[in-house]
């Protein structure tokens, strides 16, 4: 393994210098000329496309692209953004350095850490979009820090996450409050809680949560894994919190839920009680949409949960470049994110600061209605930081082979 | 030996005939081109990186590595183990129930309603089936919804491992409901081949009891002709990705699964440990397919003694009753995914355990037919394509196959065309996108369709294949004798009379090329979404009343063609 790495981080590093020098080389544009150079353009959106609310809600975004700008946006959905990355990488093997078949694609952590480290990424572009300046990089860091790894304008945000539990009001009262007290309650309580099974994203979080709360100093998940006795010392007390968990979660921990929509299923069919997602609007969002039951609450941890941002990237050798950085720019658009953070819609949160809007466009974040399981920013709570993706990597790591031989 | 020589060798018996105007000697070859060269090239794409060699990641010096990351892999060894296991016991179980249902009924009239209803269940595609079939046996499933609280006391989903099992039994038995309609089937039309009846009469006579007489005297004469089509079924099994999807164990998944996984993973050194895992596939079907041969020839051997001992065995009443439940299940499993995705499409609200949805409205179609008018419309082009490019090569080897006179095709012959089927797709289709996008199609409408009909051909083949060999010769005599050319005597008396075998045989093409999955993702590039990739994509979780309605159009689609194409056919 070792050895692969170092090839290809040799390589990498090449490719990285040549992209860096392509891009010093482009002749700056205005926006205007992009804009006027993506009409025409085919942009195809590589996203994620497991919930329907999130395809409808890019399914409208596409039709006013085309009606505004006359830039078809085509959703290419798909189950997993590592399939995008197989496809750049089969583009990149055969040699294709322009008119790639992926446009843009929706993105964060360590598929944009291996992409950026394996130069496949075109950029910087995300400082040019005239939106940009609206983004609220003071309030929300991980608008430019995606999992510790600087974006460098590779990737411009569209939209924040933050860990966030629900529970069915109906069976329980008071939900537990830290990750140790969350563990007695499914002993006390077998079969009604899991999660989903790493590397899943939603999955992964809940390890990177448990392992903020347990580990005996969190200060060092903000730099890369020191070593394996590092990994060793951070985690050991993890491990021991789930393998004390796992014979008391759902299915006695044998079998575990794909994703945080299947772990929403659980809860709507009554075999599990608390759940959680990683979208703040998610449990408020699913009651509208008549797929969990009025009587589900949200809450956080009391010392706070994870949160981050995802982004939008554009392939080295994506064949509409202008047409993707003009679709990046309309859903970070205040119209585009207002809609967006609507639970109805989708409930995704902003990246963007309504203070740093004009009033009309404040006043759209301000007319958003709350759901019934929607908590406010105070109740939110603390917001903790991802750590560095090499522990994403290692956890991931880790737990199969632990949990999944 | 002169070039002369040469030619005239190589041209064989035809030499000695007058020149014909248009020969169709070419067609067989192409077809076989079109094939056998991409799936090499893309095995060896695909296998190069499992010795260190993607010279786009920059590997370009031969290594062993990947064969050692491999080796300690989490979860390689246990999804190897799942893998062989839950494609041999749905390869025997799908096996012992479509050979008993023939061997216990063959010759009375349920085996004639029977029949009918192969078709549509052979036309179900496998995504569609295996969503469904979670939807009925799942703890929160229908089944146990019917059930509840009434009988079973539940009043919440029981903590029961029904479906994602560990084991893999639930992809098993899936997969063994999904495969025998097409095992009987490729039974039925071997029937047709070697004069059973006769057999079966001469046993019967005898004194043979009915199950007793078919398996002693008609089994040994349908075995050769249907074995390759349990290869197909094995390597199939061993290799499906969508049904393991739904259907499978997660931690660790089966070994198609898992490679898929690596393939996709951000960690981009995977991709060498995926190569190298995907030649394991590879190996695994070719070992489960020699296991196979080498137990045929045992069981042969243990049983030759059983059939020359004169027994004369009874009316096996009991295994005639199972035989007619495990097709029943089949039947029922099949209908009953179709009806419960029906009605999870409509539901507004459906709360375990309520027999029924507490609402209903058309939202969910409403919401989603307009998304999905691009994947339906796509779905049907490359199945009308696909399946019409194979018509035209099938009916043209065919074609010619009878006017050189030379007989069917050797086995060597066989094993070719079945070639896309037995080698697993996941072994061959990254390479075959490196190629793709090599000369440019990859995500296009020529890729997507080659892709499919790599599938589509043998199929339809096997369709065709004996009905057009039926044909009475003396039509086409008789025609020639009056002076019709060979072109006309194929459009005016060959065609006509083959209208309906060709009919269905275009209704299977395009059920086989309605459920490709895999193909789709590698060949389409995702541009080119069908109705199968979307179910797929919606099928990790989410919202059941909008994956319902994208799997019952997957189900839809091909009994609406098999519908179409019994009409076409009656009305000729």
């Amino acid at each position: 393994m070792t050895h692969c790495v170092q090839t290809v981080a040799a390589a990498l590093a090449g490719a990285v210098l040549l992209a860096g020098a392509a891009a010093a080389q482009a002749p700056e544009r205005s926006w205007a000329e992009i804009e006027e150079a993506a009409r025409g353009q085919t942009v195809h959106f590589h996203a994620w496309a497991g919930d329907t609310k999130i395809n409808d809600y890019i399914a409208w975004a596409g039709a006013q692209l085309r009606e505004r700008h006359g830039v078809a946006l085509e959703h290419v959905k798909v189950s997993d953004v590592g399939e995008a990355v197989t496809l750049v990488l089969a583009e990149k093997s055969a040699g294709r350095t322009e008119g790639g078949r992926a446009d843009l694609l929706w993105i964060n952590g360590e598929n944009f850490a291996a992409m950026k480290e394996a130069g496949l990424l075109y950029g910087p572009w995300a400082g040019r979009l005239p939106s940009f300046v609206h983004v609220d990089t003071e309030g929300k860091p991980t608008t430019l820090v995606d999992f510790t790894v600087p974006t460098d304008g590779l990737e411009a945000p569209w939209g924040m996450a933050q860990l966030t539990f629900y529970y069915d009001g109906a069976v329980l009262d008071e939900p537990p409050r830290t990750i140790r007290d969350l563990g007695a309650w499914a002993a006390a309580n077998p079969g009604r809680f899991t999660y989903p099974a790493p590397p899943d994203f939603t999955g992964t979080t809940f390890l990177k949560q448990a392992l903020v709360e347990l580990t005996p100093d969190p200060a060092v998940l903000a730099g890369p894994v020191p070593d394996e006795a590092g990994f060793e010392a951070a985690t050991a007390p993890l491990w021991r919190f789930l393998d004390a968990l796992h014979p008391h979660l759902w299915r006695g921990g044998a079998s575990f839920p794909a994703n945080y929509a299947a772990l929403r299923q659980l809860v709507d069919d009554g075999e599990t009680a608390i759940a959680f997602a990683f979208n703040p609007a998610e449990a408020s969002s699913a009651i509208e949409r008549g797929l969990l039951p009025d009587t589900v609450r949200s809450f956080v941890l009391d010392g706070g949960t994870i949160g981050n941002t995802h982004f939008l990237a554009i392939p080295f050798n994506a064949g509409a470049k202008e047409g993707a950085m003009v679709a990046a720019e309309f859903l970070l658009s205040p119209e585009a994110q207002a809609r967006k953070a609507d639970p109805e819609v989708w409930g995704d949160p902003t990246v963007l600061a309504p203070s740093k809007l004009p009033p009309e466009d404040r006043q759209r974040f301000a007319s958003i209605p709350r759901g019934p399981a929607l908590l406010g920013p105070e109740e939110l709570g603390r917001v903790l930081p991802e750590p560095h993706p090499s522990w994403t990597t290692r956890l991931e790591a880790a737990w199969l082979d632990r949990y999944s031989r | 030996m002169t070039r002369a020589a040469l030619a005239a060798r190589a041209a064989g018996p035809d030499a000695a005939r007058p020149a014909r105007p248009r020969s169709l000697a070419w067609v067989p070859a192409l077809t076989l081109g079109l094939f056998l060269g991409p799936i090499a090239v893309g095995l060896v794409g695909t296998l190069l990186p499992a010795f260190g060699l993607l010279p786009a990641l920059g590997a370009t010096v031969p290594t062993l590595q990947p064969w050692r990351d491999l080796a300690a892999a989490p979860g390689f060894a246990t999804a190897v183990r799942l893998s062989a296991a839950t494609g041999l016991a749905s390869t025997l179980l799908a096996l012992a129930v479509a050979l008993s249902v023939a061997a216990c009924w063959h010759g009375t009239r349920w085996f004639q309603a029977l029949r009918g209803l192969l078709a549509p269940l052979l036309a179900v595609p496998h995504a569609a089936f295996a969503v469904g079939f979670a939807f009925l046996v799942a703890p929160s499933g229908w089944i146990a919804r019917l059930a509840s609280p009434w009988a079973t006391g539940w009043e919440r989903p029981p903590d029961l491992l029904l479906v994602n099992d560990p084991w893999g039994l639930a992809l098993t038995l899936a997969l063994a409901a999904k495969e025998v309609p097409f095992l009987l089937m490729m039974v039925i039309a071997a029937l047709g081949q070697v004069r059973a009846d006769q057999a079966l009469t001469s046993a019967r006579c005898m004194g043979y009891g009915p199950v007793a007489a078919w398996l002693k005297t008609v089994l040994p004469l349908v075995w050769p002709q249907i074995r390759l089509p349990v290869y197909a079924v094995l390597a199939f099994s061993l290799s499906v990705v969508d049904m393991a999807l739904v259907l499978g164990p997660g931690t660790p998944p089966t070994l198609a699964v898992l490679i898929l996984r690596w393939f996709n993973d951000p960690d981009l050194s995977l991709r060498f440990q995926a190569a190298a895992a995907a030649s394991v596939q590879v190996a695994l079907v070719a070992a489960a397919i020699g296991l196979f041969r080498t137990a045929e020839m045992a069981v042969g051997r243990l049983l030759r003694g059983w059939v020359v001992s004169g027994r004369r065995g009874g009316p096996a009443t009991g295994l005639r009753v199972a035989a007619l439940a495990g097709f029943g299940a089949v039947a029922a499993a099949a209908g009953g995914a179709l009806a419960v995705l029906a009605v999870w499409s409509v539901a507004a609200r459906w709360r375990f355990p309520d027999a029924l949805p507490a609402d209903w409205n058309l939202d969910r179609w409403t919401d989603a037919l307009p998304g999905l008018a691009g994947p339906i419309a796509n779905t049907v082009a490359a199945a009308a394509l696909s399946t019409g490019i194979a018509l035209a090569l099938v009916l043209g080897c065919l074609e010619h196959e009878q006017r050189s006179g030379r007989g069917r095709p050797t086995s060597r012959g066989l094993w070719l065309l079945y070639a896309p089927l037995l080698v697993p797709q996941i072994g061959f289709l990254f390479g075959v996108q490196v190629l793709l996008v090599l000369v440019g199609l990859d995500g296009t409408w020529p890729a997507l369709v080659w892709s499919h009909l790599l599938f589509v051909l043998p199929y339809v083949f096997l369709a065709l294949a004996d009905p057009y060999r039926a044909l009475d010769e003396r039509y086409a005599r008789s025609a020639r004798c009056m002076g019709a050319s060979p072109g006309r005597v194929f459009r005016t008396i060959t065609l006509p009379l083959l209208a309906r075998p060709i009919a269905v045989a275009a209704a299977v093409g395009m059920s086989v090329s309605v459920a490709q999955y895999l193909p789709t993702v590698f060949a389409g590039a995702g541009r080119l979404p069908t109705v199968t990739t979307e179910a797929v994509a919606l099928a990790g979780g989410g919202d059941r009343r909008a994956l319902a309605v994208v799997a019952f159009v997957q189900m839809l689609l091909p009994l609406l063609g098999f519908a179409a194409a019994l009409a076409a056919g009656r009305r000729r």
